[in-house]
């Protein structure tokens, strides 16, 4: 089977009902996408298909066949941050950073549907995510900033 | 070790080695090359001959700064503010140097990361490191140029003579020489007053490759001929092994079934395979019958039975008893290790806050001498005082010895609710008694198996009962985020507000009256003040509630504000004080005291493990809710700087503030006084 990720086609081993997540991590070293529960529920297991965020851990890799899947390592576009990513950096909206990457694809995800989210719209969107840490009010604040940015 | 003495709820600690051998000179720069090392030795190193190492910096011939310390990353922020504290010495800019931390191979033995230690005890060692580098550095540019060291000017990565113009890179100076120098606590550093880079904000060090995917935790390594592994669990705690057949996963391709004892795992080629090769091992558990969360606190208090506490003589009298449940630490990174047998030398990277423990533990399990044991700890996705133990580490290793190539092992979610360890539950009774002014004249408080942490008030009391009471708790537990202080403070700061309220008075006026030390005194006004507290409230359903306390030389007082509507409870705001003497990095005390208040709004308000006869029955996020976006209030943190004092930590005590404020709250608002965590209403 081939997937196209990150704008690249690869072939596939796996089996299709294996989830998107281990695809990426154990057969494609694409280790910036979490594992954190398996069930769909923190979100650090966040990718775009489509532009649209999805959990890659309970989305079988036959469901994205054809589709373009983007993951953490590439939203940085010649050695220049998303806008998202930068603003995460400047309002230090992560503690431990595990969370990160999938906040980051679910804000990204946001953004290029509804580029001016309020701060009600970006909590209603980031629901999913969960940061121990309880950076939430800094990752509210990097999303507003990154919307200005973008 | 005074300055690091573990409190008794660490029950998932070891005691720490017997022995420390310090390694020689030759050893330092086989390791670390040539170049100039600085070691640091214990401040109150018992032996003088051969006293415990604390932490070294090296400076190499490359110029390259390194500094070497046991403490470990996980989100607490430690990397850049230890950074900052040795940069502001070097007179060099953190980003100029490394930090190389948590290898029991590399760096100086230490305790652990934990108990907020790491500001007060490991930042000021460093900083005395530093400093006496940039003293040896000016001294060899001194010799070099003939010079008078006072007229050296050190600055980012040089020494340099502003009177000749001539100026040297650290690496320039260092060349081709091996300088050691150890050093002990008296070195004179700078004041916090003239900091120039501690104390002020520096995003963290490591924050791209984070943002971009590129940080490695445990989880995310490779190596050559990587194996994966899975555990068989036991049908429940306590569970004894009847039989194991292993015969079915054998056979499968690329799978290994392994047993010793009662340890049963598979290692497999591929981790698409461990779920079925797991599975296809058939065991049989026999379950002892065990306790379970609805008969919780009665257990606590009848095992062993507790004695009936004496009546108190006061003009007002009130008794009550306080409940907090089990609660799971619920690291976003479930235990992961990786590990590496090279003939008898183990290695296993695995994100623990507590790697020479660790070391201990594998050495132990293995019967290694622990020079033969190595443990690396790569960035860590959280802990919360929930990864002191190696059990991950040992299991890896098992599995790694028996497949004889490199194992991973990942638990899964469940596992990590299951097989970890929790919060403790507490029962805490309190008998208290005042005069009709409102000075406390009697308090007599028993905590029931939680922990001695922030046990004693911190009201001027003379002569107040504050006793903990060991109880054999049904499950595993240990350390979380702030200890037993957590459920103390619910405990003594919802019962503060019982008595206020049967004394009549106004619960922070109260509080001031009692409150005779000028820090305490402090962070309430500080509260108070900017929550303009004592105002009328303006809707139904809404309601006012503060809290005080101290814990590991931090001080805190919380007011919230919540909304009751429909039989539910909605923090709408919370403003918390907090000083914790002169503050390193004020942005980043900030992050750490929100997140400690919005982790603390889950214990007080959701969290809560039930488990029946050994199983834990919500191991999943879907069964067992954490704080998210929608959860989270208003939060405003206002800092008190005490520049004159020195610098306590800041991971833990913010957590404690928002159960009893919330508790009060609901109460100022509802007429009900809950007293079991999590607060629920129906």
């Amino acid at each position: 089977m081939d997937l196209v990720i990150n704008a690249v086609r690869h072939s596939i081993r796996s089996a299709e009902e294996r989830p998107l997540l281990y695809v990426l991590r154990d057969e494609l070293g694409l280790t910036g996408t979490k594992y954190g529960c398996g069930e769909g529920q923190c979100g650090a297991c966040t990718v775009l298909v489509d532009g649209a965020p999805v959990r890659s851990c309970l989305t079988p890799v036959k469901a994205v066949q054809g589709k373009q899947i983007t993951t953490i390592e590439a939203l940085e576009r010649d050695g220049r941050l998303h806008p998202v990513q930068q603003a995460f950096i400047d309002k230090d909206a992560l503690q431990c950073g595990f969370c990160t990457a999938g906040m980051i694809m679910s804000a990204a995800g946001l953004l290029k549907q509804n580029p001016d989210p309020t701060p009600a719209q970006i909590k209603s969107a980031l629901q999913g995510n969960i940061c121990r840490c309880g950076t939430y009010p800094r990752i509210v604040e990097a999303v507003r900033l990154a919307a200005k940015h973008a | 070790m005074p300055d690091e003495q573990l409190e008794i709820e660490r029950y998932e600690l070891r005691a720490g080695p017997a022995y420390l051998f310090a390694p020689g000179r030759r050893d330092f720069f086989k390791i670390l090359g040539g170049g100039l090392v600085v070691i640091l030795t214990q401040a109150q190193a018992q032996d003088r001959e051969n006293p415990e190492l604390a932490a070294w910096l090296h400076i190499a011939e490359s110029g390259a700064i390194t500094v070497y310390t046991g403490k470990v990353e996980f989100g607490q922020n430690i990397r850049t503010s230890l950074a900052q504290a040795v940069g502001e010495e070097l007179h060099t800019s953190p980003a100029a140097f490394s930090l190389v931390m948590g290898d029991t191979r590399l760096t100086p033995y230490d305790m652990g990361t934990f108990g907020s230690r790491t500001t007060p005890i490991m930042a000021p060692q460093l900083r005395k490191a530093a400093a006496v580098a940039r003293q040896m550095l000016t001294e060899l540019a001194a010799q070099r140029w003939q010079a008078d060291a006072a007229a050296l000017v050190v600055a980012e990565g040089r020494v340099n003579h502003p009177a000749s113009g001539a100026s040297l890179s650290f690496g320039e100076l260092t060349k081709g020489q091996k300088l050691t120098r150890t050093i002990r606590a008296d070195v004179a550093v700078t004041p916090a007053a003239e900091w120039k880079i501690a104390g002020h904000d520096l995003g963290k060090v490591n924050a791209r490759a984070i943002v971009t995917g590129q940080e490695k935790y445990t989880s995310d390594l490779n190596v050559a001929g990587l194996l994966h592994g899975r555990i068989v669990r036991p049908s429940a705690f306590k569970a004894q092994l009847v039989s194991a057949d292993l015969k079915p996963a054998q056979q499968m391709p690329g799978v290994l079934a392994v047993r010793d004892g009662e340890f049963v795992g598979v290692v497999a080629d591929d981790p698409a395979k461990l779920a079925a090769a797991a599975a296809a091992v058939k065991t049989e558990w026999k379950v002892p019958p065990q306790t379970n969360s609805r008969e919780i606190f009665s257990w606590l208090k009848t095992h062993p039975a507790s004695a009936a506490l004496p009546p108190v003589v006061a003009e007002v009298q009130v008794e009550a008893s306080y409940m907090a449940a089990y609660i799971a630490h619920t690291p976003l990174e479930p235990r992961c290790a990786v590990a590496h047998w090279e003939g008898d030398q183990l290695t296993v990277s695995t994100g623990t806050q507590v790697p020479f423990g660790v070391q201990t533990e594998l050495a132990e399990a293995f019967g290694l001498p622990k020079e033969k044991v190595r443990v690396i700890v790569p960035p860590t996705g959280s802990g919360y005082g929930g990864k002191h133990s190696g059990e991950c580490a040992v299991e890896a290793a098992r599995l790694a010895k028996a497949a004889g190539k490199p194992v991973k092992l990942q638990w899964t979610r469940e596992e990590e609710f299951t097989w970890a360890y929790f919060r403790p539950a507490a029962v805490i009774d309190v008998r208290s008694g005042a005069q009709k002014d409102g000075v406390i004249t009697a308090w007599q408080f028993h905590n029931y198996n939680s922990g001695r942490a922030a046990l004693r008030s911190p009201y001027n009391i003379p002569n107040q009962v504050a006793e903990f009471h060991e109880v054999d708790s049904p499950l595993r537990q240990g350390s979380y985020r702030g200890l037993a202080a957590t459920a103390n403070h619910f405990a003594r700061e919802s019962h503060m507000d019982e008595l206020a309220h049967a004394l009549g008075l106004e619960p922070a006026a109260f509080r001031l009256k009692n409150a005779t030390d000028p820090r305490l005194q402090a962070v309430i006004n500080a509260a108070t003040e900017r929550f303009r507290w004592g105002r009328a409230k303006q809707r139904p359903g809404q309601g006012f509630g503060m809290m005080a306390g101290f814990d590991k030389g931090g001080y805190v007082s919380a007011c919230v504000e919540v909304t009751v509507a429909n039989g539910r409870v909605r923090i709408d705001r919370i403003v918390q004080s907090f000083e914790c003497g002169a503050i390193v990095n004020p942005d980043q005390l900030k992050n750490q005291v929100v997140g400690g208040t919005i982790m603390g709004i889950g214990g007080a308000l959701f969290e809560s493990i039930d488990f029946a006869g050994g199983r834990i029955l919500n191991p999943r996020l879907s069964k067992y809710r954490v704080p998210r976006f929608s959860d989270v209030p208003e939060i405003d943190v206002v800092l008190v700087n005490r520049p004159d004092l020195p610098s306590a930590g800041a991971g833990e005590t913010p957590i404690v503030a928002v159960a009893p404020a919330v508790a009060n709250a609901i109460f100022d608002a509802t007429g009900k006084r809950l007293r079991s965590l999590p607060l629920k209403l129906a």
